[in-house]
C-alpha cells in the first residue's frame, strides 16, 4: 500500500493525478468522469499502476475539488457538490467562506479515507464471493446494477432505465462477438469494431456541456472573496463529527450500489444531516453540518464505488466505468481473478487512493485561494481549449476519424438528454455492461438448453432479480407514500 | 391579421394540446426511431441452428429496443400525470456553436485536422462574444500547436494528412 509513496514514477502520477483532478473538479462543468476521459490517452505511455493512480488520484481530487466552487461562487464544480452549496455559500456570504471550505476540506478527506478503508475490507470479500458466480448470476447482477441506477440515479427512473437500455443497444453495434455477423453497421467499416468508450464518454459530458454552456453566456456569477482556508474550531468538530461519520458510512454504502455515486450520497448525507441535526432551521443559511455531511458524503463514495469496479468488473460511477476502461485498456482485467493474480496491483491502488486524500487536503488548505483562480477562465477561452484537447484524445486511442463523429454526435444527443431531463451517466454505464449482460445472457441460454425458466432455479439469480424489483418499484411506493402523508 | 388568427386557431384545434408537449414530442422520436431500428434488425443475417449460441443476433436488440419503446409510452402516459418542466427556447449562440461544429467536422475531414481546430476556437470565441485578437491567437493557433505537439512527441500519434500538417510532416 505503500509503494505510491517510495517511488518517484508512482509519486508522480499521484502528485500531478491530484492536482489536475482538483483544477478539474473546480472547473464548473468538467469534474473528474469529463477529465479522466480527456486524460485516459496520455496514460498510455505509462505502465499500468502509474496509469491508474493517474485517474483514481483525479477521482478523489476531482469530486473534493468541486466543493471549492460551490462555496465561492453557488455553482457546484461537479454535480456531486450540488448540495455543499445550499450551506457553503450561504457562509461564504456571511464571510466565512475560509471556515465553509475548511470544514469542506475535512468531512472531504475524512470520508475519503474512510472510504479506502471500506473498499480495502470489502473489495476482496466481494470478489470471494464472485467466484461462486456463474454466467447466470453475472447476468442478473448486471441487471440488477442497471435497475439500481435506474431507481436510485437522479431524475426519474424510467428516463435513467431507457438511457440505460439505450447505452446497451450501443454497445450491440459492430461484430456481434459470437457469430460476428454485423449489427447497426449500416455499411461502414469502422463501426465493424463496435463503438469506443472514450468518444462516447468525451461527448456525453464535454461536448453537450460545451454546448449547454453556449446557452448561458449571460450568467452572472457572484464571487465571494476568499482569504484563507481555515481549519474547524474544536466547537466546529463537536458539531460536526458526528455528521462526518454518518455521512461517510452512506456514502461508502451509496457508492458500492451502481449509480451515480457522488451525487447522489451527498444528497441523502445532507438530507440525512439535516434530519438529525439540533438546528435543522439553521439549514440552507449556512450550516456547517450541512457542508461536512455532503462533503463527507460525497468522497467516501469514491472508495465505496471502486468495491464493484475492482471486484467485479461493474462500475460503480461513471468516473469508475472511465477508470474500468483504463484497466481494460492497460490490459487488466478487473474481477476475482484480479486479486488472487495481482494483489500488489490492488495494494497499490488502494495506497494511491489513500494518498490522494491526504495532497488534497494539503492542496486545499495550502492552496484552495489560488486553485480558486481557475474559475476567472472566461467560457469563450476554456471551452475552444477543452474542444481542441477532446477532439485530439479521442482521435489518438483508435486513430480513426469516425470516433470524433462519434464524440459530435453524442454531444449533441447529450445536450437533448440533458435538457429533456435524461441522465447520461445510464449510457455510459449501459455502454460498458452490454457486453456482459448480452455475453452472459446467450451464454446461460446455451447452459439452460435455451430455456428462460432455467433462471428462476438458481437461488442467486431469484435474488439479485428481486431486487431489482424491489429496486424499480420502491421510488413509486415512495411517492405514493409521500403523496398521501 | 384576423385571417392569421383565424388560422391558428384552426391548428390549435386540429392538434390537441398535448401533442404539443416535450412529453409527447420526445416520445415520439424515440418511439420513431426505434421502429426504424426494429426494422434494420430484420435484416441482420442469421446463423445455423449449430452455430447459434442460445439466441439469434438480432433477438437481443430486438428485445431492447421493445423495451425502449414500452417505457417511452410509458413515459409519456405518466408525463400526462406530471407534465415535464417547460423550456426556454434556446439562444442564438446554441444554433451556432451547432453549426461551427458541423463545419469543423467538413474542414477538419476534407481541408486539415488543425485548421478544423483553429476555425472552431476563433468562431466559437468570436460568436460567444471576444473579441480581443491576442486572446483568440492564443486560443486558436498557440493552444492546437501545443496539444499536437504533445500528442505526437509524447504518445508519437500521427495525425491525419492536411494543408497545413503536411507541412510538419514532409
Amino acid at each position: 500500500m505503500l509503494a505510491p509513496l517510495f517511488s518517484v514514477k508512482l509519486f508522480a502520477a499521484l502528485f500531478f493525478g491530484t492536482l489536475i483532478g482538483l483544477i478539474l473538479g473546480i472547473l464548473p462543468g468538467l469534474g473528474p468522469t469529463t477529465g479522466g476521459a480527456l486524460i485516459l490517452p496520455f496514460t498510455i505511455a505509462l505502465d499500468p499502476l502509474s496509469a491508474i493512480i493517474l485517474l483514481t488520484s483525479i477521482y478523489c481530487a476531482g469530486t473534493y475539488g468541486g466543493a471549492i466552487t460551490a462555496v465561492l461562487i453557488n455553482t457546484p464544480g461537479t454535480p456531486a457538490a450540488a448540495a455543499t452549496c445550499l450551506d457553503g455559500y450561504p457562509l461564504a456570504q456571511k464571510g466565512e467562506a475560509g471556515r465553509a471550505l475548511g470544514i469542506a476540506t475535512v468531512a472531504s478527506t475524512f470520508g475519503g479515507v474512510f472510504s479506502v478503508f471500506v473498499l480495502v475490507a470489502f473489495a476482496p470479500l466481494l470478489a470471494q464471493i464472485a467466484y461462486e458466480f456463474g454466467q447466470p448470476e453475472y447476468f442478473a447482477l448486471a441487471i440488477f446494477g442497471l435497475t439500481m441506477l435506474a431507481s436510485i440515479g437522479e431524475g426519474s427512473p424510467i428516463k435513467n432505465l431507457m438511457a440505460g437500455a439505450f447505452g446497451i443497444l450501443v454497445s450491440t453495434v459492430g461484430k456481434d462477438f459470437m457469430t460476428s455477423i454485423d449489427r447497426f453497421t449500416f455499411g461502414i467499416n469502422e463501426l465493424s469494431e463496435g463503438i469506443n468508450f472514450i468518444p462516447v464518454v468525451v461527448g456525453l459530458f464535454a461536448i453537450s456541456e460545451m454546448l449547454i454552456q453556449s446557452t448561458m453566456l449571460n450568467q452572472i456569477f457572484n464571487r465571494v472573496a476568499l482569504k484563507a482556508i481555515r481549519l474547524p474550531s474544536k466547537n466546529d468538530y463537536k458539531l460536526i463529527w458526528k455528521t462526518i461519520l454518518r455521512s461517510s458510512g452512506i456514502g461508502a454504502f451509496i457508492g458500492v450500489l451502481p449509480a451515480e455515486g457522488g451525487t447522489v450520497a451527498s444528497l441523502i448525507g445532507y438530507s440525512e444531516a439535516k434530519r438529525w441535526s439540533k438546528e435543522p432551521e439553521k439549514f440552507g443559511k449556512g450550516s456547517i453540518e450541512g457542508i461536512a455531511g455532503a462533503e463527507a458524503a460525497n468522497n467516501a463514495a469514491t472508495g465505496g464505488a471502486m468495491v464493484p469496479t475492482l471486484a467485479l468488473g461493474i462500475p460503480g460511477s461513471a468516473t469508475t466505468a472511465v477508470i474500468l476502461t483504463g484497466l481494460i485498456i492497460h490490459g487488466v482485467r478487473p474481477g476475482p481473478a484480479l486479486f488472487r493474480e495481482q494483489p500488489d496491483f490492488l495494494y497499490g491502488i488502494f495506497g494511491a487512493m489513500l494518498f490522494a486524500n491526504v495532497l488534497f487536503f494539503a492542496f486545499g488548505i495550502l492552496g484552495a485561494k489560488i486553485f480558486a483562480r481557475v474559475t476567472l477562465i472566461p467560457n469563450q477561452f476554456l471551452w475552444p481549449m477543452i474542444f481542441s484537447l477532446s477532439v485530439c484524445g479521442t482521435y489518438s486511442l483508435g486513430q480513426s476519424y469516425m470516433d470524433i463523429w462519434i464524440m459530435i454526435i453524442f454531444g449533441v444527443l447529450g445536450f437533448f438528454m440533458r435538457r429533456f431531463g435524461f441522465s447520461v451517466v445510464p449510457v455510459i454505464i449501459g455502454l460498458i455492461l452490454g457486453e456482459l449482460v448480452e455475453g452472459t445472457l446467450r451464454q446461460s441460454l446455451v447452459i439452460f438448453d435455451g430455456n428462460w425458466l432455467m433462471f428462476l432455479q438458481r437461488p442467486i439469480v431469484i435474488l439479485f432479480f428481486f431486487l431489482s424489483i424491489m429496486a424499480l418499484l420502491t421510488p413509486y411506493i415512495r411517492r405514493k407514500r409521500a403523496l398521501s402523508s | 391579421m384576423n385571417d392569421k388568427n383565424k388560422n391558428k386557431g384552426r391548428t390549435e384545434n386540429i392538434f390537441p394540446s398535448f401533442l404539443k408537449t416535450d412529453a409527447f414530442i420526445v416520445s415520439a422520436i424515440i418511439v420513431f426511431s426505434s421502429i426504424v431500428l426494429f426494422a434494420i434488425t430484420l435484416n441482420f443475417a442469421k446463423v445455423p441452428p449449430i452455430l447459434n449460441r442460445g439466441i439469434q443476433p438480432a433477438t437481443f436488440p430486438k428485445i431492447l429496443l421493445l423495451f425502449i419503446m414500452f417505457l417511452s409510452c410509458l413515459n409519456f402516459v405518466l408525463a400526462l400525470q406530471t407534465p415535464w418542466k417547460s423550456h426556454m427556447s434556446l439562444p442564438k449562440t446554441f444554433y451556432h456553436t451547432l453549426f461551427i461544429l458541423l463545419i469543423f467536422s467538413l474542414i477538419s475531414k476534407n481541408i486539415d485536422f488543425f485548421l478544423g481546430l483553429a476555425f472552431l476556437s476563433v468562431a466559437i470565441t468570436m460568436s460567444w462574444g471576444e473579441r480581443r485578437i491576442i486572446p483568440i491567437f492564443f486560443v486558436s493557433v498557440i493552444f492546437p500547436l501545443l496539444v499536437f505537439l504533445l500528442f505526437e512527441k509524447m504518445l508519437n500519434l500521427r495525425f491525419p494528412g492536411g494543408l497545413l500538417t503536411n507541412l510538419y510532416y514532409y
